[in-house]
């Protein structure tokens, strides 16, 4: 007994040490400077402070104060919340008709299916945004075409890169296989006697899809939608390299407090409140998911 | 019959979405012009300029050596926590697998970036990989964890009561057996940590450019064709890895 103990603690010590050091005690230091002072220099200020008949200790909510007070960073937020819910709307609309063809076919193709819809996620992450700076640039023939074709309407030509659009499309695309894969994972166990027993009561294809197959796929749209909202929400390259001025979000934002104007305890703030939403917004499509399964 | 035909138009359109500009991206990497606009001619002087950049052949070189360090490391912990895992009901580790990857990236980025800075540990290529491994480790577990559970547990008892200690029948049974499992968690690590971005970039140093960071400041202030031309590699690289991986432990590449 005494030597299994012994074993436990040899195996599932050294990965526990690893990731208490390098990762658990790294977010309690930044919950902490969320509380601290920024330094005269960017930075922190000192924690302890020795000045005599003080605390000892240096800690304030101020940051806190200075962000529930300013509409700048709480638009911001309300900013980011609103892009990261065009994207999943967008996901959800181009991975459907995906995740249903893949689940309505022959089992055979199924698993070749669903790589393909994989396979592109797994290239360098900056390539696929980069992607975008070409096809979405001033240069592009793709550009030209759209606004010819807008022109034809009589619309005046628009810029489409370093614009909040460039960020969304940016956004669905590198999110859509989080949707397509827990969309298909439900579709697929459908039965399709439900769809048949729709149809001999004479439900026509529109009905049935509304009606039998969209209200069971429930669990599968809310597991997609927290997979795409939540890292869409905090996401920090995506608007920096497509976005412009006009494009940033939250994940920007929190780039510049940490390297450019280095006030790192507004910083932690701002990824405090990241966490925190994001959190509660896994917690509530859990809840969700659950409720569906019903 | 006419509800199929649009729901496979609307997949293929789908299809072409995700490939299209991934393609795009690989045309004009050999496209004989400066400017990623119209096709004039087909040429590979992108990537002999890519091959003469000694600043991208030295970002190539600090991931290279980033990728093989902290997959190896992430290896060995990660097994470790995949198999503890499996053999016991532990309550810290497995949130501590699985947290770093479930919050936003970013948070990870900069949390680290204030821990190096508290211990006084300069940025560079040791704060890369020491963060890399902090990722990693969870892939790899989650990997050798579900391989674990394929396992026959009855081998492991007929080793022990053929008098293997239990590192023997760790070592002659177990380990054989989720080998598959391991190798694709380490080509997955290496993977994720070559192509890794967000925390890379908050934990580098002035001196310790990777690939990723190397392409992001050639798409932040120059986009050029050899942009493409590194892509295009890249994209190879990864192409084979995942074309390995997926031969060694079938359906080990899912979801991520």
């Amino acid at each position: 007994m005494h030597t299994a103990r012994l074993h436990k603690w040899l195996i599932s010590g050294p990965p526990l040490a690893y990731l208490l050091i390098f990762f658990a005690i790294p977010t309690l230091i930044m919950v902490v400077a969320s509380f601290r002072d920024p330094g005269p220099y960017g930075g922190l200020a000192p924690l302890f402070t020795g000045e005599p008949g003080a605390a000892g200790v240096a800690l304030t909510t101020d940051n806190y104060a200075r962000f529930f007070t300013s509409f700048v960073y709480t638009g911001l937020f309300a900013k980011s919340l609103l892009y990261a819910l065009i994207t999943t709307a967008g996901c959800l609309l181009t991975a459907y008709p995906l995740a249903l063809l893949i689940a309505r076919s022959p089992k055979s193709q199924r698993d070749l299916l669903v790589l393909l819809v994989i396979l592109p996620f797994w290239s360098n992450f900056l390539i696929r945004v980069y992607a975008w700076v070409i096809i979405l640039g001033p240069q592009s023939v793709f550009v030209g075409a759209f606004n010819w074709a807008i022109g034809l309407a009589g619309l005046e030509p628009v810029r489409l890169l370093y614009t909040p659009a460039a960020v969304v499309i940016g956004l669905v695309y590198v999110h859509l296989p989080f949707m397509v894969l827990p969309l298909y994972a439900n579709l697929e166990k459908h039965d399709p006697a439900l769809l048949d027993a729709a149809q001999d009561l004479g439900a026509g294809a529109w009905q049935r899809f509304w009606r039998v197959t969209f209200p069971l796929s429930l669990p599968g749209v809310y597991a997609g939608a927290a997979l795409v909202f939540i890292p869409a929400f905090g996401i920090f390259a995506i608007p920096d390299i497509l976005g412009g001025t006009s494009g940033a979000m939250i994940g920007t934002v929190i780039k510049q407090q940490f390297l450019d104007s280095r006030d790192w305890p507004f910083g932690s703030v701002l990824s405090m409140v990241l966490t925190v939403v994001a959190v509660a917004l896994a917690a509530v499509a859990a809840w969700f998911a659950r409720r569906s399964r019903l | 019959m006419k509800r199929s035909a649009w729901l496979a138009a609307a997949a293929v359109a789908g299809y072409v979405f995700l490939y299209a500009p991934l393609a795009i991206v690989v045309a004009y990497s050999f496209n004989d012009s400066t400017m990623n606009a119209q096709w004039v001619g087909f040429t590979l002087d992108w990537y002999r300029k890519l091959f003469r950049n000694q600043d991208m052949l030295v970002a190539a070189r600090n991931s290279l050596v980033i990728g093989l360090t902290a997959s190896a490391v992430a290896t060995a912990l990660g097994t470790m926590a995949g198999y503890a895992m499996y053999r016991w009901r532990l309550r810290l580790l497995p949130l501590l697998v699985l947290a770093p990857i479930a919050i936003p990236e970013i948070l990870m980025g900069v949390s680290l970036l204030l821990f190096f800075v508290m211990i006084n540990l300069t940025l560079g290529m040791l704060s890369i990989t020491l963060a890399h491994v902090a990722f990693c480790i969870g892939f790899v577990a989650i990997v050798v964890r579900a391989r674990l559970a394929g396992l026959d547990e009855s081998l492991v008892e007929a080793a022990r009561d053929l008098g293997a200690t239990p590192w023997q029948a760790f070592r002659l049974v177990t380990l054989p057996l989720i080998m598959p499992g391991v190798v694709a968690g380490a080509l997955m690590a290496f993977t994720l940590s070559i192509d890794d971005f967000v925390i890379t970039f908050f934990t580098a140093g002035p001196d310790s450019r990777t690939l990723p960071l190397a392409i992001y400041t050639m798409v932040k202030i120059t986009v050029t064709p050899e942009v493409n031309a590194v892509s295009t590699l890249l994209m190879l690289l990864t192409l084979v890895l995942i074309l390995v991986a997926s031969r060694l432990s079938p359906g080990a590449m899912r979801g991520r």
